[in-house]
């Protein structure tokens, strides 16, 4: 068989399915520019002159979600509860992989556990611990978050540790740095590409939870996914074109997000898994 | 010798200790607890044996039926995600132009959230469907195909970018050897390929089995569990047990409990299969 | 290197210190929590809560539940610490669910307010919810679409105005004779879409079935306590339930929507196809007012709007009249402080006597309530609301109660609307839907 011609059709055949991938992003997008009663029965037609509405879905949007809090609170979670994990977590994994004992054996399995639990096995039982311990506000939740994310963030990091030799600990030891110096400057730059793949699984997850923020702190504070899904139940019926500019308000930080950092997301998810 | 690190126990280990305490080990072990018993907030609980789960696998006609409707889901969409994302993975590893940029479009999906996910493709069905004087709620099998397509569109670039890592992975010599050796393409993606990946295939099972079992926001957003919670799944059946049935908190408790055991026993199961599968070969 | 170590741990510390600040930091504990039940009067309730700041100086957080979510929003608030202290219970039922968190409120004013105090639900001498807004609910039509039928030369049927519908016969005669003439009337169809997707199918599963089990507990004991009695039922034989299917029938094989679309409609999807003059009739009730009004490009006036009883062929239905009633009471929650419960009490009071809470009790909330600190004069101005009043002063006809305050449960309710949904959809015949009413109702009292 001609190996040219077959890769030619193969490319035809991948830029047919990029298509089919970029499809629905782009349909939302022109939608939302849409008046909102023509877009449940026609949605693949571009906007016409009677259609057109300018930014008015973004602006009804908006408006009713209060999106730019929302926004503010995501940012705020996400970032502070991927910063916790990552420097408690990689400290947790170091220490109980080098000091061996029953206690930590036990604690990295119980961590180990806690990745197959589905949610709804704690989801009442946890938030109730929340309230009453006081975490059910935007800071409370971070704790929550290194808690529930421990148990992925733990694992990763423990099986690099345990490729790293002990022998550069130990020179840095008779070197004379204390403990907390030999972790962090010797140990935790040799952890960082691991650093990066626990950060980015951590943000793709804690960016786009719903279920777990709804029942924390979803009636005081919404985050992004709970302002989406007010939209639907929070007016009796769904605003088609405020929902379609929400989406398209919802998709872009994660997109920008996705481009800046995309080596990182791809080399993270690849090694995050290998490992797994 | 004493190990210095020891002292540090407070710093290294306490934090995450803690904070995993709260967030699961209290929560699961008064979970386990509490679907053995009847309440309303916790602190009335009152302790009644089995009846719960006897409810639950018995007199309740939402949770069995969700279950198989689960089933079924996890088996068609494990399939169709693994195959093609594998088919992509082969593809996207051979000398066509242009190998960085599809990648980039295929995981892209990955990174949205499932219910933003779920009213993205609502849309788009229901504007097919329309045509045809239908819509996603009016027929279980469409949002059966609706829940199939959206997880493969959001599932599908996570597991190529694996499978691609593991096929890279392989040794170019040993192709090359075998191509001198005469043997075919599909002799070299049968005998060389697929046993180099075993390791991402595990993976990829592991990761697709558990994400459509536990499944939740996607489905809530796309069907609801619309019509006549024919399209619920379990996740969300346990959810509306709880929150949206007076008196049946106990019961949608013990249906976790039972979630909780099904999952445990596949992912076990799964990864011990796939593990020999490895050691064979 | 080691500054900046040291630097990353004070900053942490501080970080956990935050945290634990954050957490102790007591809440207000004289503050109002008022969790609110209806969507649409959210914006006025918070109006309402800032005015109240500003005349007594006593905050109220006003939350409001998402469409369909009440109970659940309740059950994890009121297990938080600080829970609300103004809920509402939507009936027997609901107070059942929810009697260990209701204050007794019997020397409270506001049971003094009450016009008829045997609204309250009371048990063993206590008085626990109260009642704050009388509603009704029939078949809402638009006038000039009507007339526009009744002016055909090609009209089939003998009748002449709206008014003169007095039985499911005409009002069947008349829909059919207008599908028949959908273009020359410039409608889609004669009745809105029957929206059955899910928790919006509650004006068939409980609206519009509370009229044939109303009578049929009406037929056993005229005289009794209609709630009372319908909690005592432990089984029903729905003996109307060929009644419940003509109308069901008359509502989806004349509507705006095909058959196979039921399912995705939702309440306010066709209170726009009404306000959009591509409907003349849809059955809700005066609640739906600000629905109508808030359509864009609406075309319905005021005036035309009018409201009719459902026929649905019951014996003796002649003089019935439309579906009068209330399942929204306030309650206060026992668990909260005394000064909150106090604070609760005075604000609901302040609301529903002083001046300024009178005028938005009216003008913007739209209630017409059951408390005798409103004159005759202060009722609500809107079309729906003053055919309600029409109703209840007319003493010619014989309004139907809300007997469904007293339905088992919300998931007997739920399953009735699944079980109709399938049958509009073909997967279900009516004796199904019949017997899924039946059992479930044995299953869910049970």
């Amino acid at each position: 068989m001609n190996i040219k011609l077959l890769d030619k059709l193969l490319f035809i055949l991948l830029i047919i399915m990029s298509a089919i991938f970029i499809f629905p992003v782009f349909i939302v997008l022109i939608n939302s520019f849409k008046l909102k009663f023509s877009i449940a029965s026609a949605p693949f037609l571009l906007p016409t002159r009677d259609t057109f509405t300018g930014f008015d879905n973004y602006i009804e949007g908006i408006k009713n979600t209060g999106f730019p809090a929302a926004l503010g609170w995501s940012l705020f979670i996400t970032v502070f509860s991927v910063l916790a994990i990552i420097v408690f977590t990689s400290m947790t994994a170091w220490y109980i992989t080098r000091v061996k004992s029953i206690f930590n054996s036990l604690l990295y399995y119980a961590l180990v556990f806690s990745m197959i639990v589905p949610f709804q096995m704690v989801m009442f039982t946890m938030s109730k611990t929340a309230n009453v311990l006081r975490l059910d506000n935007p800071i409370g939740i971070i704790i929550i978050y290194l808690g529930f994310g421990a148990g992925l963030s733990v694992f990763m990091f423990s099986g690099f540790i345990k490729t790293v030799p002990l022998t550069i600990e130990e020179a840095a030891t008779i070197d004379g740095c204390n403990t907390l110096e030999v972790f962090w400057r010797v140990v935790f730059p040799i952890l960082k590409p691991t650093a990066i793949t626990v950060a980015i699984l951590n943000t793709m997850w804690i960016w786009n939870d719903y279920l777990l923020p709804y029942l924390v702190i979803g009636n005081d504070y919404k985050t992004i996914p709970i302002a989406v899904q007010y939209l639907k139940g929070g007016y009796g019926s769904v605003d088609m074109g405020a929902m379609m500019a929400m989406l398209v308000l919802s998709i872009i930080p994660v997109v920008v997000f996705y481009l800046s950092c995309q080596k990182y997301i791809i080399k993270g998810v690849a090694s995050g898994a290998v490992k797994g | 010798m004493k190990n210095p690190i020891k002292r540090y126990f407070p710093i290294f280990v306490m934090p995450t200790l803690l904070a995993f305490a709260v967030a699961f080990l209290i929560p699961f072990v008064l979970g386990f607890i509490l679907s053995f018993t009847e309440f309303r907030t916790v602190s009335d609980a009152t302790f009644v044996g089995l009846e719960n789960y006897i409810i639950a696998l018995r007199d309740d006609s939402t949770f069995l039926p969700s279950l198989w409707f689960t089933v079924k889901f996890a088996v068609v969409s494990v399939i169709t995600i693994n195959v093609i994302a594998f088919l992509l993975a082969l593809m996207l590893t051979r000398t066509v132009p242009g190998t960085s940029l599809f990648r980039t479009v295929f995981f892209m999906p990955n990174l949205i959230g499932g219910i933003v996910l779920g009213y993205i493709w609502q849309v788009i069905i229901n504007g097919v469907l329309y045509n045809f004087n239908y819509s996603i709620t009016s027929n279980a099998n469409f949002g059966f195909w609706g829940l199939i397509i959206l997880m493969n569109w959001q599932m599908i670039g996570y597991m190529m970018i694996i499978y691609i890592a593991g096929i890279q992975n392989i040794p170019t010599d040993i192709l090359e050897a075998a191509r001198v050796d005469g043997a075919g393409a599909l002799t070299i993606l049968r005998k060389i390929t697929i046993p180099s990946v075993m390791p991402s295939i595990t993976i990829c099972l592991f990761l697709t089995i558990t994400n459509s079992f536990k499944l939740f926001d996607q489905n809530l957003a796309l069907t609801a569990g619309a019509p006549a919670n024919k399209t619920q799944m379990v996740a969300l059946d346990i959810y509306n047990t709880f929150y949206s049935r007076t008196g049946f908190e106990g019961v949608g408790q013990a249906k976790a409990v039972i979630f909780f055991i099904i999952v445990a026993i596949i992912a076990l199961a799964q990864l011990k299969f796939t593990r020999g599968k490895e050691v064979e070969s | 290197m080691k500054l900046r170590i040291t630097s990353l741990l004070t900053a942490l510390l501080c970080l956990l210190a935050g945290i634990g600040l954050t957490g102790c930091r007591g809440k207000d504990k004289s503050e109002v929590y008022f969790l609110n039940f209806k969507p649409e009067s959210a914006s006025v309730y918070e109006e309402l809560a800032k005015l109240y700041k500003e005349e007594t100086g006593v905050s109220v957080k006003v939350v409001t539940a998402a469409a369909n979510n009440y109970e659940q929003t309740l059950k994890s608030e009121i297990a938080k610490s600080s829970a609300p202290t103004i809920f509402q219970v939507n009936g027997p039922v609901g107070y059942d669910a929810w009697k260990d968190y209701c204050l007794d409120l019997k020397d409270s004013k506001l049971y003094s307010f009450l016009t008829d105090d045997s609204l309250a639900i009371k048990e063993d001498g206590g008085v626990y919810a109260i009642p704050y807004v009388v509603e009704g609910y029939g078949i809402i039509y638009n006038d000039a679409i009507m007339k526009k039928y009744f002016a055909l030369p090609n009209k089939k049927t003998d009748i002449n105005t709206a008014e003169e519908i007095d039985s499911f016969e005409k009002l069947k005669a008349v829909a059919e004779d207008m599908t028949a003439n959908l273009s020359a009337l410039g409608i889609k169809g004669v009745f809105a879409s029957t929206s059955l997707s899910s928790g919006e199918d509650w004006r068939w599963q409980t609206h519009l079935l509370n009229i044939p089990l109303y009578r049929e507990l009406f037929d056993k004991d005229n005289n009794a306590d209609v709630s009372l009695a319908m909690l005592d039922t432990k089984e029903i034989t729905h003996k109307y339930s060929k009644n419940f299917e003509n109308i069901f029938d008359l509502y989806i094989n004349n509507s705006v929507t095909p058959k196979t679309l039921l399912g995705s409609k939702s309440v306010a999807d066709s209170m726009a196809e009404f306000a959009l003059g591509e409907a003349a009739m849809v059955q809700n009730g005066n609640w739906a007012w600000s629905q109508i009004s808030g359509v864009k490009g609406n075309t319905v006036k005021e005036t035309d709007i009018k409201m009719l009883p459902i026929y649905m062929g019951i014996e003796g239905e002649k003089g019935q009249g439309i579906c009068i009633g209330t399942e929204n009471y306030f309650a206060i929650n026992k668990n909260a402080s005394e000064e909150q419960q106090k604070n609760s009490l005075a604000f609901l009071e302040w609301l529903f006597s002083s001046e300024t809470g009178k005028k938005y009790v009216t003008e913007k909330l739209g209630f017409i309530t059951p408390f005798n600190t409103f004159s005759e004069t202060e009722l609500p101005n809107d079309p729906l609301a003053k055919e309600i009043s029409r109703y209840m002063a007319d003493d010619s006809v014989k309004n139907i109660p809300w007997a469904f305050t007293a339905f088992p449960s919300d998931a007997f309710k739920k399953e009735v609307g699944s079980a109709l949904l399938d049958y509009v959809q073909g997967e279900k015949k009516w004796e199904d839907v019949k017997k899924i009413i039946t059992d479930k109702w044995k299953s869910e009292r049970g």
